[in-house]
């Protein structure tokens, strides 16, 4: 049925298990992990792959679509290896922020939405991460930063390959 | 797996572990605190339903997710008899501004929220359970399957309970960045694969929810309190203790998150009709010796609170409301006497905007134009009538949308200008006081044409 493959065996599994949580009529229910896999293994969501996850799922390709333009989570364009989400929200405004991301912007010559040179970083201005308790804060890839400093942005970016 | 625990500031071992528990996480900590204890009783003698809710209802435990209906009342709306498919829904969609609860009770307590939401299951009829979180939530997601691992292979979860003949299903669904899926019939939507659009009410939920089927939507902080509630204090049921924890029409204890321009920013567990100027005691006062100004006391969507009125409120659902706001999330946010009013509602306006599904025309435009108007002021670039515009416009959103986001970008830009008016008159009035004084340009501010140019 598929006359290309564009994802592993091991993201076509996940999206396997995935599928397994939800009723077997529900498929649909499983979209937005399949395209997070999708992401995860391609780096972004072009459009062949968006539609080629729609199939994977058996719905119509604008579903897919939808889906992957409405939730912020999903890239539409290709992004460095580490995605940098500084959250600027209240929480973390109070407790400057500015200086965060000013800093950031400053050390990478990058602005909200670039990508190095290098293609090593990304940096997005993000909505509140939950996580206001160790504000300021950012996630990069699955982890939470918190408390930062400047300081602790030097350690913690020369630590990522 | 090592999970730092060092937000959570004070603890009532009701939905967050106190510090002196080892890996509160593990199945072994949870049962050696009374964990699992409910489940087990209620799986064994068979409790009525019935039961179980007016137990819940005399708790007086009110949904902690921010609207603060009574959980009890809640469950006895699920048409627990009726054939078919039904399914509980825990909403760890965590996203207010200023809110960091729920994250902490699924890193450190996932227990409390499985035994929660499975007596929920038990209660309402339903089988399956979707607890769905927040995309970003990848650590509390990994410690959510661990748990759930842990409590499969207990029996706690799965088909035929503890040998009771009663089977309960509970599934991690993460989202993928929407602020709006936190509300309840767009958090349906996306857990059925579609947009996060909030759905007409009614039908509601209970009648017409996940699939079209029965389904009761909680907030985890909801959830993960049941177990300790029913437990009562080593009395079985005696939700009579946990009421009487809080205050009249406030039950129990409650995670308040205190957050902003204060010393010890953290969760606190504390008992409801605290006074407010005790929690900010606890959490160290305001920092660097400043003296406070505002509080937002629920997340970023209800009415701000200068100090004056916020020394003398107590944290419960009647004190924050006499005083002119609301419980919200609980979601304390602290701001001290530098705080720029102007520039704090200019951040809260630009999250709706950018959060609005757009879906309603209020909202979906309103959002965006509240926003410009309020950055244009903070610019130096507003003038008097943006003043009246931005209270016509948020007026003219609340109570026009299919949800609540309308209502929560308006509520803050009322509060604000009421509260911190002559804070924006100021911004607006110092550009007046330029533009007189540059001969031939007087009164430009007030000229509409200029003052779009800022309004792209």
């Amino acid at each position: 049925m598929l006359d290309k493959v564009l994802l592993s065996d091991a993201s076509l599994q996940e999206i396997d298990n995935e599928l397994d949580k939800y009723p077997k009529d529900r498929r649909q229910s499983a979209l937005l992990a399949a395209l997070r896999i999708a992401q995860e293994e391609h780096n972004w969501l072009s459009d062949e792959l968006i539609e080629y996850v729609a199939e994977v799922i058996g719905v119509p390709p604008v579903r897919a679509f939808e889906v992957a333009t409405f939730y912020s989570m999903y890239d539409l364009k290709p992004v460095g290896r580490h995605k940098i989400n500084v959250c600027t929200n209240i929480s973390c405004m109070l407790r400057g922020c500015d200086q965060i991301v000013n800093y950031l912007q400053n050390k990478l010559g990058i602005g909200f939405g670039e990508t190095t040179a290098d293609g090593k970083f990304t940096l997005k201005e993000v909505e509140c991460l939950a996580a206001c308790a160790g504000a300021p804060m950012m996630q990069i890839g699955r982890d939470y930063y918190e408390n930062l400093s400047p300081e602790k942005i030097d350690t913690i970016l020369q630590a990522l390959p | 797996m090592e999970i730092e625990f060092n937000t959570v500031r004070k603890a009532y071992n009701v939905c967050l572990p106190d510090s002196s528990r080892d890996q509160p996480w593990t199945l072994k900590s949870y049962q050696a605190n009374g964990g699992y204890q409910a489940l087990e009783k209620i799986l064994r003698e068979k409790t009525p339903a019935s039961e179980i809710i007016e137990a819940l209802k005399a708790s007086n435990l009110r949904g902690r997710g921010g609207a603060g209906f009574p959980v009890g009342v809640k469950w006895s709306f699920m048409p627990r008899d009726a054939d078919g498919q039904k399914y509980v829904i825990c909403n760890s969609d965590e996203g207010e501004p200023g809110t960091c609860k729920d994250r902490d009770i699924l890193r450190l307590n996932p227990h409390a929220l499985i035994e929660g939401m499975t007596i929920g299951g038990y209660v309402m009829g339903a089988t399956v359970g979707y607890n769905y979180m927040r995309g970003e939530f990848w650590q509390p997601y990994e410690v959510m399957e661990r748990a759930m691992k842990e409590a499969r292979q207990a029996g706690y979860l799965g088909h035929n309970l503890l040998d009771s003949g009663f089977d309960f299903n509970l599934y991690s669904h993460l989202g993928a960045g929407a602020y709006i899926c936190g509300e309840e019939t767009a958090l349906l939507n996306s857990l059925e694969g579609l947009k996060g659009e909030p759905r007409f009410k009614p039908p509601f939920p209970a009648t017409f929810g996940l699939y079209g089927k029965p389904t009761t939507i909680n907030n985890t902080e909801s959830f993960a309190s049941v177990p300790a509630i029913l437990r009562g204090n080593g009395k079985w049921m005696n939700s009579q203790w946990f009421k009487d924890l809080g205050v009249e029409n406030s039950g129990g204890v409650k995670v308040f998150s205190v957050t902003g321009h204060v010393k010890l920013p953290g969760n606190y567990e504390i008992k409801m009709g605290t006074p407010f100027s005790e929690l900010l005691k606890m959490a160290g006062g305001v920092w660097k010796g400043r003296k406070l100004k505002a509080v937002i006391p629920g997340g970023s969507s209800v009415p701000v609170m200068p100090a004056i009125n916020i020394m003398k409120a107590n944290m419960d659902y009647d004190s924050l409301q006499q005083n002119g706001s609301a419980v919200g999330a609980g979601s304390v946010i602290i701001m001290d006497e530098t705080t720029d009013m102007v520039k704090v509602l200019e951040r809260i306006s630009c999250f709706y905007f950018e959060e609005s599904c757009g879906q309603c025309t209020p909202c979906r435009e309103g959002t965006g134009w509240l926003y410009r108007i309020i950055r244009r002021i903070n610019n130096g670039h507003g003038t008097m009538a943006d003043l009246d515009t931005l209270l016509d416009v948020a007026n003219r959103i609340e109570g026009r949308t299919i949800c609540a986001l309308g209502d929560a970008a308006a509520w803050p830009v009322q509060s604000f200008l009421k509260h911190f008016g002559h804070e924006f008159e100021a911004k607006v009035m110092a550009m007046d006081g330029l533009y007189a004084a540059s001969a031939g340009r007087a009164g430009a501010a007030a000229n509409p044409a200029n003052a779009t140019a800022d309004s792209a």
